[in-house]
């Protein structure tokens, strides 16, 4: 049969082989496996709904129970591959193919699975980037997504954790595909509609909450004199000169180092409303001191987070609400956001080379990358100046004709010398470039390209790669704050001390800083109780985080 | 919240200071009047533990206490601090005898109060059978001390809580301060769960674990008779206070305890979970204290009172 | 465990009166410090006890840089280390030498 709507009918046969299980569009949970064998074909792309925190668990246990008779050789496009469940797909022959963007907590068994041949993989992504290939190539036949309240219409509540929903339903609904989500409960009227109705075909109840885990929680008791030292220097050495006001942080505890010391050090130095007004980042919980000292302005979330609900609602000023006054997150608007609406990235890695290349891969895990690529690039098709953007530009091409010169987008990557176990941050070769090799990968998984990365702060001081001439000179400025690592140990002293004679490395005390002054109780929040105090009692930590 | 250290005075640092995040030296330091510690035994004594280096692991110069005396608003006292980061502030040999000699000092001598700031997980594993005789030894030498008239009063506010035989040691002593971080109870939270389920007791469920073994708790039941906020010049104040408030000690006082215990466990023996201890005491709306403001709890625990002073 | 000693020649004695002085506390990635006066002005040893073996070249390297910073003659230095990382290392270094420097006994 020819035609032009092929899809359509085939999409609503689907619906119509899935109509029997349900009441309208409510379908009990003990039938959701039935359901999916309906619905699913061999073969077929499938979105299972696995955010950064979100996930739809009940579907996933779901479609992992399913007769592979009839459910086979999945081709699973998800961003997140978070859950057992996820992976043992693919040990049970229902999914066969992958193109995902983040693994964390799955990441050393995806790479035995890979290594071992039970994953086809088509690419690790970042999240845009894979956002942007459900439009065009990796558009999915069936998303099992996840929500939190749903009406008998089909309109979905996704609560503060909107984060996917809206970019997976989009590529699906208008292209033809089948929408299937779980929801904690059905009511009578959602707070909000964040997916409208006619984009939902089937709802599920499930038993329990779907599960969401505090990511971004760092417990400021767990924050050490280093951190805080680094942090010093990246306020001093970094915010304050460029004058960074739109920017986004990793989640690390050197940025959450810098987010509790804007209140005590940078109101010292006299830079509120100076640095650090306008933030894409999830609602990280040790924000709160500077959103309370009058620090921040706006905070757009990719997700939420445990425990912020009451605070977020509290402070709709700062954070984008809906009219039931609950966070509305969006991961793909956020990430275009940290991309092209923020001058500085600041984040953590586990190794940088001697480019300046980082990864967050060893050789036995496969994190993927999430969005931290996405904010740590510069973006080639940004075209608005600032004063931050023009000013690492001209830095980094002094020269050149100051109308046609193109700004830089600052990106900072922070850590201490030695991370965990005293495994060093410095590396002569990414682990990455071993991984590649063993899995025949055509491209190493590199987290942040050397190319874009503009600034390294490590407790031994700050280094300006904008202002390195030759790649020599950038390979000593990276060694001049490697410390006592290997890397740092075999540095040419005398090309590092000329690097700090012009401002390319910058030692604490270049920048007035005491080493012996990085105190703890420099920390406005020492605690997750102070986060709790700061907050008016409105931030309700989860219970490991608690020590009352 | 903050401000540079060295511009305070010793009242001001003290308050300021974290007695949950400080070290046993920081706190020994800014409780006692300032420049006042003497410490007997100190670390340039290197008087370590005989054990560790069996184990290939690290010593510590004060083997993780420190004893000494120091002046408390003036007067004289003895006191003891242990450090909760070197090995959970274990109880080993050396550690043990120092704690003991100074109770017995303090018993010689009669009238000079002892202060104990705990911060234990128990007996040093390694030096196991050392650790539990100093168990024993110390309850005895502070049993003694009590009925050689002298006040030894238990602080209790540090990171690894006051467990094992701390718990025991503590419930020797003539008074408890507590705060809200601070933890007494003889299991620890993981050994019971291991021994007993975690349907029993779920150790990674810390708000349980708070309000089981917590500061907020153990001053509700009696256990303790003083809520300290957390700032070493709370526990100063707090230290001051119960030596003002502790009686003598004597077969009478021993006799009303037992009673007291015994009411106790008639009362509250059936009770699942500390909210129903504390809906049973008469506290409405019992599942808020864990977020009760200090002040506010302090005023609803003085209101339940429930200490009695005669014993512990 | 490992032993490792170091002994310098130092161009200045350190500044202060007080004997000693103790900093740190000896736990995991963390370290002690005592720091006596018991030595000639023109001379400062180190004696080291580490959890972590096989870092002789990092201690030497930490330990070059800190005496000549800070030139902390007539100290001896006795240091309980549960594995600190370099960076900790120097800061304690760093803080015993304040520390004896202060006034006090």
């Amino acid at each position: 049969m020819t035609g032009w709507q092929n899809n359509r009918a085939a999409r609503d046969e689907r619906i119509a082989a899935g109509a029997g299980f349900g009441h309208g569009k409510v379908v009990q949970a003990r039938d959701a496996t039935r359901l999916l064998e309906a619905v699913i074909r061999p073969g077929d792309r499938v979105c299972l709904e696995g955010d950064n925190q979100k996930q739809a668990d009940l579907l996933s246990r779901a479609l992992l129970a399913v007769d592979i008779s009839r459910v086979n050789d999945l081709h699973m496009v998800q961003s997140g591959v978070v859950l057992s469940e996820h992976l043992d797909l693919f040990d049970r022959g229902v999914a066969k193919r992958l193109d995902y963007a983040y693994s964390g907590p799955q990441s050393a068994r995806i790479a035995r699975m890979l290594f071992g041949g039970k994953i086809e993989l088509g690419a690790v992504h970042t999240y845009l980037e894979l956002f942007a290939r459900y439009f065009i190539d990796l558009t999915p036949h069936v998303a099992l997504v996840a929500a939190v309240s749903a009406d008998r219409e089909g309109n979905l509540y996704t609560g503060p954790n909107t984060e996917d929903t809206p970019t997976v339903v989009e590529a699906t609904a208008f292209k033809d595909g089948v929408v299937i989500a779980q929801v904690n409960e059905i009511v009578e009227t959602v707070p909000r509609v964040d997916i409208p109705a006619d984009r939902v075909h089937f709802i599920v109840k499930a038993d329990q909450p779907f599960f969401v885990e505090p990511l971004f929680t760092r417990d400021p008791a767990a924050i050490t004199e280093g951190q805080v030292l680094t942090a010093m220097l990246a306020i001093k050495g970094i915010y304050a000169p460029y004058g960074v006001q739109r920017l986004n942080h990793g989640i690390g505890f050197s940025t959450a180092a810098i987010e509790l010391l804007l209140p005590t050090f940078g109101e010292r130095l006299g830079l509120k409303g100076r640095i650090a007004t306008h933030f894409a980042l999830n609602p990280h919980p040790a924000l709160i001191p500077a959103i309370e000292s009058g620090w921040v302005r706006q905070i757009h979330s990719f997700g939420s987070e445990v425990g912020m609900d009451d605070y977020i609602r509290a402070r709709s000023d700062v954070y984008f609400t809906g009219p039931d006054g609950s966070l509305r997150s969006n991961r793909a608007f956020c990430q275009a956001a940290g991309l092209y609406a923020c001058d500085m990235f600041i984040g953590s890695t586990l190794q940088i080379d001697l480019q300046g290349n980082s990864s967050t891969v060893t050789t036995s895990r496969i994190a993927g990358f999430g969005g931290a690529p996405n904010m740590g690039a510069d973006a080639r098709g940004r075209r608005h100046p600032s004063v931050p953007w023009l000013k690492a530009g001209a830095e980094a091409d002094p020269d050149g004709a100051a109308l046609l010169r193109r700004g830089r987008k600052l990106v900072v990557q922070i850590g201490e010398t030695f991370g965990d176990k005293n495994v060093p941050l410095f590396v002569e070769n990414l682990d990455a470039m071993e991984l590649a090799e063993k899995l025949n990968l055509e491209l190493a998984p590199i987290m942040i390209y050397g190319d874009d990365v503009t600034h390294i702060v490590t407790e031994e001081g700050v280094a300006n790669l904008l202002l390195c001439r030759t790649a020599q000179e950038r390979e000593q400025a990276i060694r001049g704050v490697a410390g006592y690592t290997e890397v740092g140990r075999r540095r040419d002293h005398g090309m590092v001390e000329r690097l700090r004679e012009r401002g390319v490395i910058r030692r604490p005390e270049d920048l007035g800083i005491n080493v012996l002054d990085a105190d703890r109780s420099l920390l406005a929040a020492r605690s997750i109780k102070d986060l709790v105090r700061w907050s008016g009692g409105l931030y309700a930590p989860p219970s490991k985080f608690r020590n009352w | 919240m903050t401000a540079p250290l060295r511009d305070m005075t010793p009242a001001e640092r003290a308050r300021s200071t974290s007695f949950y995040e400080a070290s046993a030296r920081t706190r020994l330091e800014l409780l006692l009047d300032a420049g006042s510690l003497i410490e007997f035994i100190g670390p340039e004594q290197r008087e370590v533990s005989p054990h560790l280096r069996i184990f290939d692991l690290p010593e510590q110069f004060d083997d993780g206490i420190i004893v000494g005396h120091g002046r408390l608003d003036g007067s004289p006292a003895f006191v003891a601090a242990q450090e909760g980061r070197f090995m959970g502030g274990a109880f080993g040999e050396v550690h043990g005898a120092k704690l003991t000699g100074l109770l017995r000092a303090a018993r010689e001598i009669g009238t000079i109060p002892v202060l104990i700031l705990f911060d234990t997980g128990g007996v040093r594993l390694q030096e196991a059978n050392a650790g539990e005789l100093a168990i024993a030894e110390i309850m005895r030498a502070v049993m003694e001390a009590r009925a050689a008239g002298v006040k030894v009063i238990g602080l209790v506010g540090g990171r690894s809580g006051c467990y094992g035989g701390g718990g025991l040691i503590a419930g020797c002593c003539s008074a408890l301060a507590v705060s809200e971080f601070g933890r007494i109870a003889v299991s620890g939270p993981e050994v019971i769960e291991t021994n007993r389920g975690v349907e029993e007791f779920d150790s990674r469920d810390r708000a349980l674990v708070w309000r089981t073994m917590g500061g907020k708790h153990r001053r509700l039941l009696g256990a303790a008779d003083l809520f300290a906020d957390d700032s070493v010049q709370d526990f100063r104040e707090a230290a001051l206070e119960l030596i003002g408030l502790v009686g003598p000690f004597g077969l009478d006082g021993l006799k009303a305890e037992q009673e007291r215990l015994a009411d106790r466990l008639r009362r509250f023996g059936a009770c699942l979970d500390a909210v129903e201890i504390w809906t049973i005491s008469g506290i409405a709306h019992a599942e808020t204290i864990p977020e009760l403001p200090t002040d506010q709890f302090i005023a609803l625990a003085d209101r339940i009172g429930r200490t009695s002073r005669d014993a512990r | 465990m490992e032993d490792l000693s170091f002994r310098h020649h130092v161009r200045a004695p350190a500044g202060g009166a007080r004997k000693s002085a103790i900093v740190g506390v000896v736990a995991s990635g963390n370290l002690e410090v005592l720091v006596e006066r018991v030595l000639p002005d023109a001379e400062c040893a180190l004696e080291i006890k580490t959890a972590a073996v096989g870092f002789g070249d990092v201690w030497r390297a930490v330990i070059g840089d800190f005496v000549e910073r800070y030139s902390p003659g007539g100290l001896r230095f006795s240091i309980n280390d549960g594995g600190a990382r370099p960076d900790t290392v120097s800061l304690r270094l760093a803080q015993a030498v304040r520390l004896i420097a202060e006034h006090g006994q």
